[in-house]
């Protein structure tokens, strides 16, 4: 099947959410050192659940499409929720399965927002156990 | 004059068709297809004369031994060598890593200088890398001019420094860009800097005289120059071979071994330790005859005419090209981008016709930077394509420019 669908040139030349977030909860920049894609991703969370979501960067349609469709996605989960994310969510979101030659683009928004809720949950914690002694 | 589409038909794979699409291959750089008579010369070695090299007393090991270093005896003639001056390795990466380990390590001590430059390939630098961070020396880089030449000033700035060993490329993969390699050595000498040559990419496109170009080790790879993947050689001056420390260490290259040392075969086997890839020497002393039958003058022509063919159209319709624009200056490569698309996504879509072109930063991290660039699309050209094939590409990117463009 053909790679570029309607749905992926749409998110790729109109992308959603593409802005810096000034007072981000999360923040987290992602390179992808083959093809130079660099992909920041920003969070706001609210009760637990992300409220807002947002992205900023540069690289193929593919990445860009994927990092659009992402911050649209993350709206209302938690974070337990998107860390179970995986390869197949960012597939089943694009709709077309970019093949082994591309999936690194498919997934590199998806790595920046899990690699920045895993910091920031790590962080929590250290904080929490400093407490506790 | 090279007839390519004459040539296509030797090779198999070219003539796999993809959805009625024939199979344009623009990516030789990478590495090439190899010709029927590369791939029955290595099943017939299987079939009909396998058994291991140098020690077996029967008919099959004195033949397979003769093909092996037949192969080598072609090796040598085609970059006027001697045969034992002729190393096989695995790929021009090894050898590139025996010369920084087997002479490096014995050269280059604390402080020392090593002068590569922006041109290289990972494999000519990364080594090089290694050995400084062993030695506690420096590693210093002559940059780049605008059009991705090499700069001869710079570089001549730089053997002030009085490195004591220059890493060159005969040929940068990314732009193409062919060095004065000859003038090069002349002034690397002058300052006693021994010279390592990689000609991985320059080797397979062109005619290349070491006794003329005065290098003093220069690594090849077989399967960039329509020989098979896993062989490769290592040229290397012979005073400098004898004195070297085997890389490896293993059957083969010893002469006489007892249990607390031993002592080392001649050259070329003690560099070669184990038990050889035979097919892929065999394939590559094929893929040679086949060169030779060309004729490296007329390969050279051919990739010439390919790349103005490519030039004009790419630049005609506004696209930027990397490296020289004159075809005397640079091999049959063309690295280029068209603004506002990713290289990846160009590659795709061309797939999607049955084009293969590369993308990224082509294991030249600090050239394609130099150039400003992260990543680009690179075409590359060898002795069975034809104007016809860039034609469908130069189709095909504008294709591509249609569906990606964010005019809408």
């Amino acid at each position: 099947m053909n790679l570029y669908q309607e749905n992926i040139l749409d998110h790729y030349q109109h992308p959603r959410n593409k802005r810096v977030m000034k007072k981000a909860d999360i923040r987290r920049r992602e390179p992808n050192p083959v093809c130079g894609d660099d992909i920041e991703i920003f969070i706001k969370l609210r009760n637990g659940k992300v409220a807002e979501a947002q992205f900023e960067g540069n690289g193929c349609a593919i990445s860009m499409a994927a990092a659009s469709m992402l911050t649209e996605e993350l709206i209302g989960k938690t974070p337990k929720v998107i860390l179970k994310m995986n390869q197949k969510s960012m597939v089943q979101l694009l709709g077309v399965d970019p093949g082994t030659a591309r999936i690194s683009c498919a997934t590199l928004a998806l790595k920046a927002t899990q690699n920045g809720l895993i910091a920031s949950l790590n962080k929590t914690n250290k904080r929490h156990s400093k407490k506790g002694k | 004059m090279i007839n390519a589409e004459h040539v296509r038909n030797d090779f198999p794979i070219l003539n796999k068709k993809k959805q009625g699409q024939r199979f344009v291959y623009l990516d030789s750089a990478a590495s090439s297809q190899k010709p029927m008579s590369v791939i029955e010369s290595m099943s017939n070695y299987y079939k009909e004369t396998h058994s291991n090299v140098h020690r077996g007393l029967y008919d099959a090991s004195v033949e397979a031994t003769r093909l092996y270093e037949e192969s080598r005896k072609k090796l040598a003639r085609f970059a006027n060598s001697q045969p034992e001056e002729m190393i096989f390795t695995r790929n021009a990466t090894e050898s590139l890593n025996l010369v920084a380990r087997s002479l490096g390590d014995q050269l280059i001590t604390k402080d020392d200088c090593v002068l590569t430059t922006y041109l290289e390939h990972h494999s000519n630098l990364v080594p090089w890398q290694l050995l400084v961070q062993r030695k506690k020396a420096r590693l210093v880089a002559a940059r780049i001019t605008r059009e991705g030449t090499l700069d001869m000033a710079d570089f001549e700035k730089k053997l002030d420094e009085q490195p004591k060993l220059v890493a060159i490329t005969l040929c940068s993969n990314v732009t193409g860009t062919l060095p004065d390699i000859k003038k090069m050595v002349m002034k690397a000498h002058q300052q006693g800097a021994v010279v390592v040559v990689d000609g991985a990419q320059g080797v397979p496109h062109m005619e290349v005289d070491v006794k003329s170009m005065g290098m003093d080790f220069m690594a090849i790879t077989g399967h960039k120059m329509l020989g098979p993947t896993g062989i490769g050689a290592l040229y290397g001056k012979k005073e400098w071979l004898e004195n070297m420390p085997p890389f490896l260490g293993g059957g083969d290259m010893i002469k006489e071994v007892k249990i607390q040392q031993s002592t080392w075969n001649d050259l070329p086997f003690k560099f070669e330790a184990g038990t050889p890839n035979i097919s892929g020497a065999i394939g590559l002393g094929t893929a040679i005859d086949y060169l030779n039958d060309l004729g490296m003058h007329q390969v050279r022509d051919h990739e010439k005419k390919l790349f103005k063919h490519a030039y004009g159209a790419l630049s005609e319709r506004g696209m930027t090209v990397y490296g020289p624009s004159d075809a005397d200056e640079k091999s049959g490569i063309i690295a280029f981008n068209i603004e506002g698309l990713h290289s990846h996504d160009i590659a795709s879509i061309l797939n999607e016709r049955n084009i293969a072109i590369r993308a990224g930063h082509h294991c030249a991290q600090p050239l394609v930077n130099a150039l400003g660039a992260v990543a680009m699309a690179r075409a590359s050209f060898y002795v069975y394509n034809t104007e016809d094939d860039i034609d469908q590409m130069v189709l095909a990117l504008s294709h591509a420019q249609r569906i990606l463009g964010k005019s809408k």
